[in-house]
Formats: C-alpha cells, sequence, structure tokens
C-alpha cells in the first residue's frame, strides 16, 4: 500500500511539505480510503484539464468544428463530424464532452488561482497581525470581522458589479472574499507559536525579523492553512460557478462549468436535461473530492484530534 | 447590560456609516448610468438636464452627503429604471424573500434536528453515517444546480410542482404572501427546500456534535444513575442545552440565507429582492443597489445584535464576561 501512495500524495496539490514525518503523514493520510479515492479523482480531473486541447474529441470554441445541424443532440448520437456525442450537444452543435473539459480548465484556474493569491495575501496580513500586535493588529483583525460579516456571495456579486465581467475580475473578486479565512487561521496559530520557547530563542539570537517570521514562525503555522486552502479551493470553485451561472462571472467567450450550466438553464423546461446536468455532474464531483481531500487534511494535521 | 448594549449600538452605527462611505463610493464606480438611461440620439441639452436632475453632475463628495442627509429621513433616491423610490421597491419586494427564508429555516429545523439527534445518539450505526455522508453532500452541491434538477425532476418530468414564480398570493398588512393561499406554498416548496439544503446540513452537524459532547458530561450521566427514562434525558437534559449553539448560528445564518437567496430566486423567477439586486446591477439602477446593500447592512447588523442579546439571555456566562 505505501509503496503505491507515496507517488499519489507527492502528485497532489494539497501535499504539504512537513519535514521528517512525511512517510508518516502519507501512510496516516491514505488510511481513509475515500480520503485517498478523492485525491485520486482531483488528479485525474487537474490532469483532464491541463490535457483538454490533446484529449477532447473537439475544439469546442474553434467555429470550424461546430456544426450547426448537430445542436441539442441526446447524450449517443453521433455527430455529422463522424464522432459520437456521449454528452449530447448544447444549443451551437458543441460537444457537452469537450465543453465540460474545457470548462474544468477554467474553472480549476480560477479556484486554485484565486486561493493561492488570497493564501498568500491573508496569510501575510494574518502574519503581520499576530507579530506586530497593537493597533495593527486591531486594525487588520477589524477588516477580517467586517469581511466575515458580510456574506461571500453579496459581496462577491457587488465587486463584480463594480468591476464587470472577466475572468481576472472573478479572481480579484474571489481574493477580496476569501484572504479573511486565510489571515484568522495564520494568526490564530501564529498568536500561540510565536509564544514558544524556539522564537524566543530565535530573538535572543538577534536574528532579523523576517527570517524569525519566514523561517521560524511561518512553517509552523502551515498545517492549519493547508487545510483551510483546500477548502476554500472547492469554495472558490462553488462561488464562481455561482457567479457565472447568475450571469456575473467568467464572459461567454470562456465559458466554466457554471457558465455551461445557465446555458442549459432555458432548455431544461423543455426535457433537454444534458446540457445543464452533465457540467453539473462535473462540478460536484470536483468539488467533492476536493472535499475529502481536506476533510482528511484536516483529521491528519489536527493534533487536537489524534489520541 | 446597558453598557453592554450601548457599545454595541455604537459599534453598529459606526459599521453602518463606514459601509454607507463604502458601498456609495463602490457603486459610484459602476459605469456611467447616462449612457444606459438616456437614449443615444437626445441631444446635449437633454443630456444635462438629465443629468441635472439624476443630481449626476455635482462632486463626488456633494452626492455622498445628499445622498447621507436623505437617507438619514428614511429616502434613499428614486429607480433609475421604475422611477420609485427605491427604499420602496425592495420593501414591496421584502416579503417574497423573507418567507423563503423563513420556509428554508423552517425546513432546516424540520429536517435538520432530528437527523442530527440521531446521528449524534447512535454515531457508529449505518445510518448515522449515511447522514453524515448526506450532510457532506449538502456542503458540496452547488445550490443553483440542485435548484435546476429539482425543477427538471418535479416540474418539467413529474409535473408535482409549479416551476417557476410565487403563485397566487394574499394581501395582508398591505404585503402580499403566498404562503397562505395553496397555490402559494406549491410553488414555495422547492425554492424553500433548495434554500434550505446548506442549512439542514449545519444544522445536522452541529446537533451531532453537541449531542455526542453533550451525552458525556456529568449531569447527563447522573440523570441516567438517577434512574430517568431515556426520553426524558434525551429530550430535557441533552436536547434542551445543545438547541442554545443551534439556535444561535440557525439565527446568525438567517442574514447569509436572505443573501444567499439571490441565487435561488434567480433559479425559480422568485419575485424577491434577490432577483431585484441582479436585475438592478444588469442596469446599473445606482440608487436599488445602494439602497439594497444598506438594507442588508442594517439587516446583518440587526441580526447580530438580536443573536448577541439572545446569546446573553440564554447563557449566563457571556453576560458576566462583559461585565468583568
Amino acid at each position: 500500500m505505501s509503496t503505491t501512495t507515496a507517488p499519489l500524495g507527492a502528485a497532489a496539490p494539497a501535499a504539504p511539505k512537513v519535514e521528517t514525518p512525511f512517510r508518516r503523514f502519507v501512510s496516516e493520510f491514505a488510511s481513509s480510503r475515500l480520503a485517498l479515492f478523492g485525491l485520486v479523482v482531483i488528479t485525474l480531473i487537474a490532469l483532464v484539464a491541463i490535457f483538454a486541447p490533446w484529449i477532447a474529441p473537439q475544439n469546442p470554441y474553434d467555429l470550424a468544428q461546430l456544426d450547426i445541424m448537430d445542436g441539442r443532440m441526446e447524450p449517443g448520437t453521433v455527430g455529422g463530424a463522424g464522432f459520437t456525442y456521449w454528452l449530447g450537444t448544447d444549443d451551437q452543435g458543441r460537444d457537452m464532452l469537450s465543453g465540460i473539459m474545457y470548462g474544468l480548465r477554467i474553472s480549476l484556474s480560477v479556484g486554485a488561482g484565486s486561493a493561492i493569491i488570497a493564501c498568500l495575501v491573508g496569510a501575510s496580513l494574518g502574519m503581520i497581525a499576530a507579530y506586530a500586535g497593537g493597533r495593527t493588529d486591531s486594525l487588520i483583525m477589524r477588516l477580517v470581522d467586517l469581511q466575515l460579516s458580510f456574506p461571500a456571495i453579496l459581496a462577491a456579486l457587488m465587486i463584480l458589479a463594480f468591476l464587470g465581467k472577466g475572468i481576472l475580475n472573478v479572481v480579484i473578486a474571489l481574493v477580496i472574499v476569501e484572504w479573511a479565512y486565510y489571515a484568522r487561521t495564520v494568526r490564530g496559530s501564529a498568536l500561540v507559536e510565536r509564544r514558544r520557547e524556539y522564537i524566543e530563542a530565535a530573538q535572543c539570537l538577534a536574528l532579523p525579523t523576517r527570517r524569525i517570521i519566514f523561517r521560524h514562525l511561518l512553517p509552523n503555522c502551515l498545517p492549519p492553512l493547508i487545510v483551510v486552502a483546500t477548502m476554500q479551493v472547492a469554495r472558490a470553485i462553488a462561488l464562481e460557478a455561482t457567479l457565472s451561472f447568475l450571469g456575473l462571472g467568467v464572459p461567454i467567450t470562456e465559458p466554466s462549468l457554471g457558465l455551461l450550466i445557465a446555458n442549459g438553464y432555458e432548455y431544461m423546461l423543455s426535457g433537454k436535461y444534458w446540457i445543464s446536468f452533465y457540467p453539473g455532474i462535473a462540478l460536484l464531483i470536483t468539488i467533492v473530492s476536493i472535499n475529502l481531500v481536506g476533510d482528511q487534511l484536516r483529521d491528519v494535521l489536527n493534533p487536537r484530534l489524534k489520541k | 447590560m446597558t453598557v453592554f448594549l450601548l457599545r454595541r449600538l455604537m459599534q453598529a452605527a459606526l459599521v453602518v456609516l463606514a459601509m454607507s462611505v463604502l458601498v456609495f463610493i463602490g457603486v459610484y464606480a459602476i459605469g456611467d448610468p447616462v449612457e444606459i438611461l438616456i437614449s443615444p440620439d437626445a441631444d446635449q441639452i437633454e443630456r444635462e438636464r438629465a443629468i441635472q436632475a439624476l443630481g449626476l453632475d455635482l462632486p463626488l463628495w456633494q452626492q455622498y452627503l445628499v445622498f447621507l442627509v436623505k437617507a438619514a429621513q428614511g429616502d434613499l433616491g428614486n429607480s433609475f429604471v421604475f422611477n420609485e423610490p427605491a427604499l420602496q421597491l425592495i420593501l414591496q419586494r421584502m416579503p417574497a424573500t423573507l418567507e423563503l427564508a423563513v420556509g428554508a429555516t423552517f425546513f432546516a429545523l424540520l429536517v435538520g434536528l432530528p437527523l442530527g439527534l440521531y446521528a449524534g445518539l447512535r454515531p457508529n450505526s449505518p445510518v448515522s453515517k449515511g447522514i453524515m455522508a448526506g450532510s457532506i453532500l449538502g456542503f458540496s452541491l452547488p445550490t443553483f444546480w440542485v435548484g435546476l434538477m429539482l425543477i427538471m425532476v418535479f416540474a418539467v418530468q413529474l409535473g408535482w410542482l409549479p416551476s417557476t414564480g410565487r403563485g397566487e398570493t394574499v394581501e395582508v398588512l398591505g404585503m402580499r404572501w403566498s404562503f397562505l393561499t395553496w397555490d402559494g406554498i406549491q410553488h414555495m416548496i422547492m425554492p424553500a427546500f433548495n434554500l434550505s439544503l446548506f442549512k439542514i446540513s449545519l444544522v445536522i452537524r452541529l446537533t451531532r456534535a453537541g449531542v455526542r459532547e453533550t451525552m458525556l458530561m456529568d449531569y447527563v450521566k447522573f440523570a441516567r444513575a438517577k434512574g430517568l427514562s431515556p426520553a426524558r434525558v434525551t429530550f430535557v437534559h441533552v436536547f434542551k442545552n445543545i438547541l442554545i449553539p443551534v439556535v444561535t448560528v440557525v439565527g446568525l445564518e438567517f442574514g447569509g440565507t436572505i443573501a444567499f437567496s439571490v441565487v435561488t430566486e434567480s433559479v425559480f423567477a422568485w419575485p424577491g429582492m434577490g432577483k431585484l439586486i441582479i436585475d438592478s446591477i444588469n442596469v446599473l439602477d445606482r440608487p436599488v443597489i445602494v439602497a439594497y446593500l444598506m438594507i442588508i447592512v442594517l439587516m446583518f447588523i440587526t441580526i447580530n445584535l438580536i443573536v448577541d442579546l439572545t446569546y446573553s439571555v440564554l447563557d449566563p456566562r457571556v453576560r458576566l464576561e462583559t461585565r468583568s
């Protein structure tokens, strides 16, 4: 078991760099079959998204490859181009399977991208708050409270209303909505860690503050941060899909899964379910597998839950 | 208690003021309403007259002051599109959103509490594991997609429930409600359930965690040792105590539910505040956007205040902490 799981753990985007007990971490993580399954699925999804242009049956955004006569075909029909539309086609005659593969690219990159940027911004601010204390701390934490008291969907809606559609704008909105979670998490663990002896020792050695923060404090605050980051990627993907569904997210030229679902809305009432159904299933599988991995990470990385 | 209340009220007023500045500047930054509202073939004089009538020629800070003074008098400006007071426009749609949110909360407690209680009392039974797996799904499922699937199954294929709209309404106290007619209730079932999905999962998890924690307490052991019936121990000693955190979180979530109804209302074409704000964003109806945001901010601050106060009444430890 351990020989097969080690490379999997290493391939996962969420695999943390725990210095010595890495192998123990991998085996603890693999103790949940469900989490392992989630990890395999999300890795496969990521691979599909990355290699979509090479493995998708057609390029759904190359108009030359589309045949309008193939529009709204049921799953399993053979189209004019000679290949089977396993998941049917949308109103423009796009193969839904290819559309989903390309949509995953956008959904995953928006989700992961915004989570990484929000993590950098939030973790830095949380670390500054914890280390500086006093006024700086209370100012940053006030901002965090304000941000968290306002529901994410509304805040993101408003920011996109100000900025307009676009992938970059969606990322900005998601970062603004999510940084506070990271800041709160990092501040919480940094406040505990900075009272520990090793920080005191580092301060007594007169090490530069930057070195203490990045080399001593930050690595010890990583575990909870990794858990939050994993969960927030799933949340970001769901939020982006919702915003795109409402017509405020990604533009029509770069459809994510949410926009694909929105496109099928009007055909739903006439019983053409597949245009909305399959992108939703893809979205669901993605979010659930990330959450499964995140759940297990939380259990493994949280020392309080260890017996 | 009075000091606690006064301090909280002061804080709340400050947050409202800060948010009003943010919202105003933010909304001001959105596009140019003139281009949308005035027909492109209007000549220069017509354009200027319209700009003046809408107050768009003043500097930003003056527009803000005018807005603030009027807002204090309950006037949040007229909608550019409907030419009606924005506040009135939103208040007209509010009952629809409120009844949807109340319906969702009702569903969440009705379904979540018994399931959570069961999962907490028998944590290792397969049924409980099924319930917990279901609650993970409830957190993960994209709400809008579930809404679409509900429409597909129950409205399109089975034809049991109407797909969109609010159905028949009855006017009570000058507001139109649909939960008082059978047709209205039928229209409400799917959207309310859809909106409650996330809350059901939340209630299940909170109840289960609370039950498991409380079952280990000494007073529960004592009650059992005293020979009380399991039903009495469960419902009087355990259930009553876990209600505090559950009610608090559900109360706090009420604001979130109203906010999230933006999505549900769009899916089910439910004519509430959420649908209005999406439409207003699409046509850049600034006064309505500002009014909606101010109402939401006020609502959130009020909800937080009420929850804090309820909490301090339910749990004396909170009061003692603030006093010391």
